[in-house]
């Protein structure tokens, strides 16, 4: 009982965050930055800044994180980051030899004022960036928003530094996949593959942190996004953005730069929301959905309907970030189970808001939304009635315990179990997994709880 | 050791007047050390004869952490001892927390200390208090004892009210008092009544009021405070008188900083009666 010591009265507090369901822009800006080939993330900032962050992503993906630090003293706090920016500059380029350094900022460097452009303007001044080589950066303080934020602040920087009408329109589509794992990125680009569309993903995590172990390591690790790839993006016919908060910006930035057209859809996850993304795909490229496609929608659908006995009317309670929260309850409720309890840890605008109880309304139960809330208080709402099902991330477990509450793994951090680097929750076959986890989750505690008499061999 | 902080607005003469009232303490015969808290680094200039020597935070930056007193520590006019704590560039770094480093390195070097027997620390403060930084000389019971420059101008007055405020803050955790305000004369109609008031609303007084005369900038542009420059001046004598009144002074006070209102009304009530 870690949480006994939750109450069941919720008070009204407004300066007090109790078990936050989200961490720093820079974690997010770090994970972004490593979906680009070649490139090596830097944190502007004290080592302590970055070290957490490198552990934050290293504790979820099991792979080394790399990066960098401009190792801020009391005189760079005091003086400005400049000099300590410019050497890093010049040491990384002569030791590492990325072929990007992309630069995000922390809570110091941000307060003091630090002119990220304009150092690097005088590193290139200085001759210190080699030709063919990139500083790019975003600026990413912590006490705003959250490592969405951030991973959509170091998006944008991609196309702010990259993105380029540099020849004839191109028949590709540009993918933005949003705050994904990497195995969901494998699996958006799969798609699009499978219905013959040249795609082009940045940020691409994938073969990245999910690589193969070889024996020999590897500094700079085959997958990410290609810079050509990245420069001709504004040649092409238009963006897929998933997840807006995590998305749009870049897929705006884009349009505005380049006229690039985009469609801002939801996470593909889930049967509908697939369905929105790959009809979007179809729309854009103009091209059919091929069948192999749709024997993958069929066999989720498939499964959903055999066993829809088992997901009627669940009480599910669920955590995590917006985009991912947004998507996975449409998709529950599409399957009639009832998500009663919704909290994100980021903030994310009335709209976001109206769009989770548009799409809870007619759950036959009062629903509990709180966007920009905590796990203390889903924890609460749980004490005063519980439900069959708990989702989110790997810190749910203590409630899930606490409560004795079947739960499911989802979102951003996972630290105490694998598979969110390899199998996706994104597509028709992505869902498959989620039915697939839910059933498990659902199942294991119905025959825990049957009594012999009416324990089923077959369910 | 009296530990004194000097404040007010930006161009109103802190700096000219510290160091004038310094060298008065220091002929005297008391043993002072003046520490600039202003990225400019013009805190000691008069009494140094120019700016002749590198700031506490230039000689970390190029130094690194080996830092000796004798680096950063000159004697100017009198034996008075001058530091400066300097700052980045404008436009660049954060000053506010230079100065809490260099106060804090000044005391690991033990420029503090018994053995050094001051008589006097004088902080010399930049304009508003901008920032946590720029409040260090009355934090954690740095300096006791505050003096406000001010003058008969309406932004003077609104400038030492706003650093009442941030005193009243300090005072309650840290001890620090407000020891009086210093009128260095602007030439404003009926100047001397309308400090004096606002003194009294405060709660303190007018500790002196210091007259305007030319003396002082071409003493300036000699790099040297009026008592140095014509020790015979009277002008040297008012600031020899205010150097007397503040090694007297024993009034310690909190204020009680006025509303906006109430402080234009003072101006209205003084101005016009002019």
């Amino acid at each position: 009982m870690l949480l006994r010591h939750t109450t069941k009265e919720i008070m009204e507090r407004s300066a007090l965050t109790v078990n936050p369901a989200k961490t720093c822009q820079p974690v997010g800006a770090m994970y972004a930055s490593l979906g680009i080939h070649g490139c090596l993330p830097h944190s502007h900032g004290s080592q302590g800044c970055y070290a957490y962050h490198r552990t934050a992503l290293t504790r979820h993906y099991k792979e080394p994180v790399i990066a960098a630090t401009s190792a801020f003293t009391e005189g760079a706090s005091v003086f400005g980051g400049q000099a300590n920016l410019l050497q890093a500059i010049d040491n990384i380029f002569a030791v590492y030899n990325p072929d990007v350094i992309a630069v995000h900022t922390t809570c110091l460097s941000e307060t003091i004022g630090d002119d990220i452009p304009q150092i690097i303007n005088k590193a290139k001044a200085d001759g210190k960036i080699p030709d063919g080589k990139y500083v790019i950066h975003a600026n990413t303080p912590s006490y705003v928003g959250s490592h969405i934020t951030g991973f959509s602040n170091m998006t944008k920087a991609m196309v702010d530094y990259f993105s380029s009408q540099n020849g004839p329109k191109q028949k590709t589509i540009n993918l933005i996949p949003g705050y994904v794992e990497p195995s969901d990125m494998s699996e958006i680009k799969r798609i699009a593959r499978e219905m013959g569309i040249s795609s082009l993903m940045f940020p691409d995590t994938s073969q990245v942190l999910n690589g193969p172990m070889t024996g020999h390591y590897q500094m700079f690790p085959a997958g990410g996004s290609k810079i050509k790839d990245l420069q001709s993006t504004g040649n092409s016919l238009g963006t897929i953005a998933m997840g807006r908060m995590a998305s749009l910006a870049a897929a705006r930035a884009l349009d505005a730069k380049c006229k690039v057209p985009y469609e801002m859809i939801d996470l593909p996850i889930g049967l509908q929301a697939t369905d929105i993304f790959v009809d979007s795909l179809r729309k854009m490229a103009g091209v059919n959905v091929p069948e192999s496609l749709s024997i993958e929608r069929g066999q989720l659908l498939d499964v959903i309907t055999d066993m829809q006995q088992y997901f009627f009317g669940k009480r599910v309670a669920l955590v995590g970030d917006p985009d991912q929260v947004l998507a996975l309850t449409k998709f529950l409720v599409s399957i009639d189970m009832y998500p009663v309890y919704i909290v994100t840890g980021s903030a994310a605008g009335k709209k976001y808001q109206k769009a989770l109880e548009e799409a809870t309304k007619d759950i036959p139960h009062e629903v509990k939304i709180k966007v920009g809330g905590d796990m203390l208080l889903l924890h609460q709402w749980i004490k005063n009635l519980s439900v069959d099902l708990l989702i989110g991330n790997t810190y749910v477990k203590y409630i899930a315990k606490d409560e004795d509450i079947p739960f499911i793994r989802f979102g951003f951090p996972i630290l105490d179990r694998i598979g969110h680097s390899y199998f996706p929750t994104v597509g028709y076959k992505g869902g498959l997994r989620l039915v697939e986890k839910i059933l498990d989750a659902v199942l294991d505690r119905k025959d825990r709880d049957s009594t012999d008499i009416n324990f089923e061999l077959v369910l | 050791m009296r530990k004194i902080a000097i404040y007010g607005k930006g161009g109103i003469g802190k700096s000219t007047t510290t160091q004038n009232t310094v060298a008065g303490l220091a002929e005297m015969g008391a043993k002072v050390m003046v520490v600039g808290c202003d990225p400019k680094a013009d805190s000691t200039r008069l009494l140094l004869g120019g700016l002749a020597q590198r700031t506490v935070l230039d000689t970390l930056r190029e130094e690194g952490e080996d830092v000796d007193l004798v680096d950063v520590r000159k004697t100017g006019f009198g034996g008075t001892l001058c530091t400066e704590s300097g700052g980045p560039e404008p436009g660049v770094g954060c000053a506010g927390r230079g100065i809490i480093t260099s106060i804090n390195l000044l005391e690991q070097l033990g420029a503090y200390a018994e053995s050094e027997k001051l008589d006097y620390v004088f902080y010399d403060v930049l304009g508003d208090v901008v920032c946590g930084g720029f409040a260090m000389p009355i934090r954690e019971g740095k300096a006791k004892e505050i003096y406000i420059v001010v003058s008969g101008e309406m932004m003077a007055m609104y400038a030492a009210n706003n650093i009442c405020k941030g005193i009243v803050k300090f005072a309650e955790a840290g001890g620090v008092r407000l020891g009086g305000l210093i009128c260095n004369s602007r030439k404003v109609d009926n100047e001397q009544e309308m400090i004096n008031a606002f003194a009294e609303k405060l709660g303190t007084q007018m500790i002196h009021f210091v007259p305007r005369d030319n003396v002082v900038q071409r003493a300036e542009i000699n790099r040297k405070t009026v008592i140095d420059y014509e020790p015979e001046h009277g002008q040297a004598d008012e600031y020899r008188m205010l150097a007397k009144k503040i090694a007297e002074n024993e009034m310690r006070i909190i204020p009680k900083p006025l509303a906006i209102e109430e402080l234009e009304k003072l101006l209205i009530e003084y101005g016009i009666a002019a």
